[in-house]
């Protein structure tokens, strides 16, 4: 990457002014559609933190006049009132229980069908990729009842059947497992055997070896698959949607909260709460996407480009 | 055989690793005489046997039981007419396809997705990769224009926003009068005010205007790594040749990136069947106005769990199955081309 950076500048400013010759008028109007891209993602973001800040009358006024004042009062109200607050920890919650339970199910599951040969191993393997080429939507219905007999099971059913995080987190780490697989196994397949046959030899167990030396050795994959991971689990809506009702309001994700806001905005019409409870939302996914955007453009695109 | 019996918990309690299944096998499979030679290694096989169940049980469990059982019931339910949480299914055959076959909206439905189909992946990958090639080999002798980082930072952002989120902003976004972003001008210069979402003529473009802004970015950081590894002396080459960048792009980009193009068309026309959010959210009605903008998935959930008819709401879902396994399969045919390698 940054020999190739360096080579670029170097022949930039070799051939600044063949290029201009040649390249002058398509630069131009490739800088300008660019240009317009940027304004086409950067303006509706931008808009609504404005309209986030502006009085009710303002907002229906006119769409791109700018606050006499800025009423930081919308992101207490949709916080506190609205809700968003609320809907941010259980989010927070639910994806970090289930990204940690999807790794950990995840690489030990890839591990082991990557690295050990037993009867059915690719049976099982072809099981759980499979899995990738199914819609959720065929599942849905019959989804909802498993969820539903789950949560009648004796002592572990108040904690994972509908209403319940538990029983959002297991389905959020199964309907992972497939990708989170597929993209690992390839990984495992491809660490050398030589520092996990010395470990055998010194007499480490299987899950020591996988624990302190495999797992270490596959961090980038499972970095990648991390941020694949919390994204796509953070992002879920439908599922969300099927299995907290709106009797746990209490419980909602912040995608089914804010959702559900612009749905009541019609009636309650406190807009300027929805643009704050917007803002909200899009914040935090702004400042991470920020700082790491590096890791997540690769973690996300890491799937296709195998 | 009183002898055997006498020497088996010998050598199954040194070691504490041997299951009682995996003992009793071992005793009847080899010859008492070898029991005690060939005890380390069967410790070993049966420690690894151990290990390899251990740490498949938890995943597959949870995998057999949230994943493989629904699907496997949906087919099943499908042919039920399975209405309403307290009543029992009662099996109707093909009914239920029966009445879907003349059900008009479910075509509606269809429809759109198949456009969707066509489109999505059309639109995103034509603008992706025309960006992408301009941020990769439009700038100074095959490298990317000034800026190029700065505009992929830029054009991924859309892709980390839940697709729940991207709907509710847009939703304000196309507001019907001068307090919708996209209106507020329009109103100004004197024009008649868009029903972006409320024209059942213009609200499916608005849908799919809405995912194209979202995937854009996510097609151009994958095309541009793709085009990052193109050797550069390839452009070279054809530059002292004297070939334009248009020549560039269709003789030497676009071939050597055909397998990521590729793979970039199957993940939108499968998210093309997928869309659900977007619609459920953003539009009136939840896929109108008048089912304008409705899709598979938003006929399915709303049969299911606004009307309850579980039975019929399956048999869409196994319509959807296959309009999904039809396209990955007519995909990876039609778009297998010779691969060039370099």
């Amino acid at each position: 990457m940054v020999s190739q950076a360096g080579k670029v500048t170097l022949g930039r400013s070799a051939s600044r002014e063949r290029r201009r010759a040649r390249l002058g008028p398509l630069s131009g109007l490739s800088h300008a559609a660019l240009v317009v891209w940027t304004a086409l993602v950067t303006v509706p973001i931008a808009w609504t933190f404005l309209a986030s800040v502006k009085s009710e009358d303002e907002i229906f006024g006119s769409a791109w006049s700018l606050p006499a004042s800025l009423r930081w009062d919308n992101w207490a109200r949709a916080f506190e009132n609205a809700h968003v607050g609320r809907y941010m920890l259980n989010s927070l919650v639910v994806v970090a229980l289930s990204t940690t339970g999807t790794m950990l199910l995840g690489s030990m599951a890839a591990y082991v069908l990557a690295r050990y040969r037993f009867r059915g191993n690719r049976a099982i393997y072809l099981l759980f990729v499979s899995g990738l080429a199914f819609p959720v939507y065929l599942a849905l219905t019959p989804l909802f009842f498993v969820v539903q007999n789950m949560g009648r099971l004796p002592l572990v059913g108040p904690l994972i059947g509908l209403d319940t995080y538990g029983g959002l987190v297991l389905v959020y780490i199964a309907y992972s497992l497939p990708f989170t697989i597929f993209f690992l196994s390839a990984f495992f397949r491809t660490l050398p055997e030589a520092v996990a046959e010395a470990a055998f030899v010194d007499g480490a167990s299987h899950a020591r070896v996988f624990f302190q030396i495999m797992l270490p050795m596959a961090r980038p994959g499972i970095v990648s698959i991390t941020i694949f991971n919390v994204l796509g689990q953070w992002n879920q809506y439908q599922i969300p949607l099927v299995l907290l009702s709106g009797q746990a309001q209490d419980k909602w994700v912040l995608t089914q909260g804010i959702a559900a806001i612009s749905t009541a905005a019609g009636y309650d019409a406190d807009w300027s709460a929805l643009f704050a409870a917007l803002s909200m939302a899009i914040l935090p996914m702004l400042v991470v996407y920020t700082v790491f955007q590096r890791q997540i453009q690769a973690g996300l695109t890491a799937g296709a480009l195998k | 055989m009183p002898e055997r019996d006498a020497r088996e918990p010998v050598t199954g309690r040194t070691p504490v690793l041997a299951g009682a299944g995996e003992k009793g096998r071992n005793a009847m499979a080899r010859p008492a005489a070898g029991g005690r030679r060939s005890a380390a290694p069967r410790r070993i096989d049966a420690a690894r046997a151990r290990f390899i169940a251990g740490f498949l049980a938890a995943p597959v469990l949870l995998y057999a039981v949230y994943v493989i059982a629904p699907y496997a019931q949906a087919f099943s339910i499908a042919l039920t007419d399975w209405r309403g949480v307290s009543a029992s299914p009662r099996f109707v055959g093909l009914e239920n396809f029966r009445r879907l076959a003349g059900d008009s909206v479910f075509w509606t439905a269809v429809g759109h997705n198949a456009l969707l189909l066509v489109l999505l992946p059309l639109l995103t990958i034509a603008i992706a990769l025309s960006f992408a090639f301009l941020l990769n080999a439009g700038g100074a002798n095959g490298g990317g224009v000034a800026g190029s980082r700065f505009y992929r930072v830029v054009f991924f952002f859309p892709q980390v926003l839940a697709v729940a989120i991207v709907a509710v902003l847009f939703q304000q976004v196309f507001r019907p009068d001068g307090s919708g972003m996209l209106n507020a001008p329009l109103i100004a210069l004197g024009l008649e005010p868009v029903g972006f979402l409320s024209d059942p003529g213009v609200a499916f473009w608005s849908i799919l205007g809405v995912l194209v802004w979202q995937a854009v970015g996510f097609y151009v950081v994958l095309f541009s790594a793709g085009m990052a590894s193109i050797p550069r002396e390839m452009y070279e080459a054809a530059r002292i040749d004297g070939a334009g960048p248009g020549r560039l792009f269709f003789r030497i980009t676009l071939p050597l990136l055909w397998d990521t193009v590729q793979v970039g068309w199957i993940y939108l026309g499968i998210a093309a069947l997928d869309v659900f959010a977007v619609v459920w959210v953003m539009t009136p009605e939840r896929g109108g106005p008048d089912h304008s903008t409705t899709v598979m998935a938003a006929e399915i959930y709303r049969n299911a769990f606004q009307y309850f008819r579980f039975g019929y709401a399956s048999a869409m879902g196994v319509v959807l199955f296959f309009f999904t396994v039809a396209f990955a399969a007519a995909a990876l045919r039609l778009s297998r081309r010779e691969r060039v390698e370099y």
